[in-house]
């Protein structure tokens, strides 16, 4: 059985708080879940289906269910960090696809910036009991440095150099000009990003993701809800998963679970790289684009450089549109987790909704990326390709 | 008064890693082996990644190594070198490079096991420059 066609994403919602000291965790969920039904033109009493990862508060859905007083009849908590709301949307419409609920919801929200976290150079450790903790821990990994590993060994093996990665943030900077809600818009360059402070060789700050407080949510709905209401239609056509890990020692940092989660979408949805024309690809790091703009076939392996540099991603100007709304690199990166945003705008371009700026033309099929965990240890790709009807 | 040395964190011991990190005491870097397949692995498990087996063996690693890749860590009160070190037994471990000058390293760079106190733990394993 396959999902291409099954569901429509028929509501999406970015809340527009970058800093929410004034807001509790719960409350910014609920309210990307009522700006995200709003959208779709739907109310709380039709969902159906509620999902949520490892940022939702408590026990995973049945705080949030209680504080929104959801009634549901099929829930969902996978949690694969920055990547789990990508995987949402393919789990909801297998759901849907197999009868088992018509309205899905699915929220983010995080305050990282209003609580102070230092998310990427502070260590951060999930659980003790994780079975790699002891084996790294003690060296201090930081999701910088894990990234930086990955983006030293790409410069080893096939001579990508930091004017390349430094390409990406410029691109995201040029479409977070024309976004009001973007924590950065100022256009940088490419000599402003490799002058800015080395953080973890070779990741200046400028190749890094922003800090942001705030959230989004998705409405994804069978299709005979999808026509009833009066959004335009973004269907599903297909989507993968797939993680990566260090493979019992046998460590390649230069890959990422995109070159399995990549393929199984494209087939599922019957298209090929170049047929898409818009990608959200999450943007953690620079590095992050390049190794998964690889992976995903948008170029031969190594030669993401050549692939992202001289403005290729600039939306107007570039071959390979990206990122239209700034990305985590200059937009937003809610609760430290990238994905949501880029599967919202991805619906935005395919509805003709981004800004007229940066506006993809006859954007009738976008593909969403996301990444969770860390490239740098293990971590899961999520691939979905959405199509306009 | 600035910080001139890192505190390099516990690992937490449990049943199945107690072996790794007692050998540690006595200086020594345990791999696991599978005698069903053959095959190193790391970090250690009781049942083997590759083929699931539980006759997984504990052998001395000989300490030397590549360093794979590395990253210095600017942004930190003492700065530090973060790397995964490829071991002659074939499996890559993530790990320190110490005791060197953090703006030499580089991949494929030779390296050698040494161990360093942890903050009220076993002492572990990290790798600086020679042969």
């Amino acid at each position: 059985m396959s999902i291409k066609g099954k569901a429509y994403i028929a509501g999406a919602y970015e809340h527009p708080t970058r800093h929410a000291p004034d807001k509790s965790l719960a409350q910014l969920h609920a309210e990307v879940a009522v700006g995200a039904l709003r959208d779709a033109g739907l109310t709380l009493a039709d969902v159906d289906a509620y999902f949520c990862a490892g940022d939702a508060p408590g026990l995973g859905p049945l705080s949030m269910l209680d504080y929104m007083g959801l009634k549901v009849r099929h829930m969902d908590s996978t949690e694969t960090g920055g990547s789990s709301y990508t995987i949402h949307v393919a789990h909801a419409a297998q759901a849907i696809a197999a009868g088992k609920c018509t309205v899905a919801l699915i929220t983010l929200a995080g305050r990282p910036r209003a609580d102070g976290v230092a998310t990427g150079t502070a260590p951060r450790v999930y659980t003790a009991a994780a079975p790699d903790v002891g084996f790294e821990a003690p060296f201090a990994p930081v999701t910088t440095n894990m990234y930086a590993m990955c983006a030293m060994r790409h410069m080893h093996e096939f001579g990508t150099t930091s004017e390349q990665l430094a390409w990406i943030k410029v691109a995201a900077s040029h479409h977070a000009q024309h976004n009001p809600h973007a924590m950065l818009r100022e256009v940088v360059t490419v000599e402003e990003v490799v002058a800015s402070p080395m953080i973890a060789d070779p990741l200046h700050r400028l190749d890094c993701c922003v800090i942001s407080d705030g959230g989004g949510a998705l409405v994804v709905v069978a299709p005979e809800i999808a026509k009833s209401l009066k959004r335009p239609l973004v269907r599903v056509l297909g989507a993968g998963e797939a993680p990566k890990h260090q493979m019992g020692g046998r460590v390649d940092l230069t890959y990422s679970g995109a070159v399995w989660s990549g393929p199984t979408a494209f087939a599922e949805a019957g298209v090929t790289p170049a047929d898409i024309k818009y990608a959200s690809i999450y943007d953690s790091f620079t590095i992050t684009v390049l190794i998964t703009l690889e992976d995903l076939g948008f170029c031969e392996r190594g030669k993401g450089g050549r692939l992202v540099a001289d403005g290729n991603l600039i939306a107007g100007t570039g071959k390979l549109p990206f990122n239209t709304d700034g990305g985590g690199l200059c937009n937003n990166h809610p609760g430290n987790r990238g994905s949501m945003t880029k599967v919202i705008e991805a619906v935005r371009q395919l509805r003709g909704e981004a800004h007229p700026q940066v506006q993809v033309r006859n954007c009738d099929l976008a593909l969403a990326h996301g990444t969770g965990g860390s490239l740098g240890t293990r971590h899961a790709s999520a691939t979905v390709i959405l199509g306009r009807e | 008064m600035a910080q001139t040395q890192r505190t390099i964190a516990a690992p937490p011991v449990n049943p199945e890693t107690k072996p790794f990190w007692d050998a540690a005491a006595a200086g020594k870097l345990l791999l696991k082996k599978c005698a069903a397949c053959g095959e190193f692995h790391y970090y250690p498990r009781t049942l083997c990644p590759f083929c699931f087996s539980d006759k997984t063996e504990w052998h001395a690693a000989a300490g030397r190594g590549t360093v794979y890749s590395y990253s210095v860590m600017r942004r930190a009160p003492v700065p530090y070198a973060i790397a995964y070190v490829t071991l002659e037994e074939g499996v890559t471990m993530m790990t320190n490079i110490v005791d060197c000058d953090l703006d030499a390293i580089r991949i494929g760079q030779k390296v050698r096991l040494v161990f360093k106190p942890s903050d009220g733990g076993p002492p572990v394993p990290m790798f600086t420059p020679g042969a």
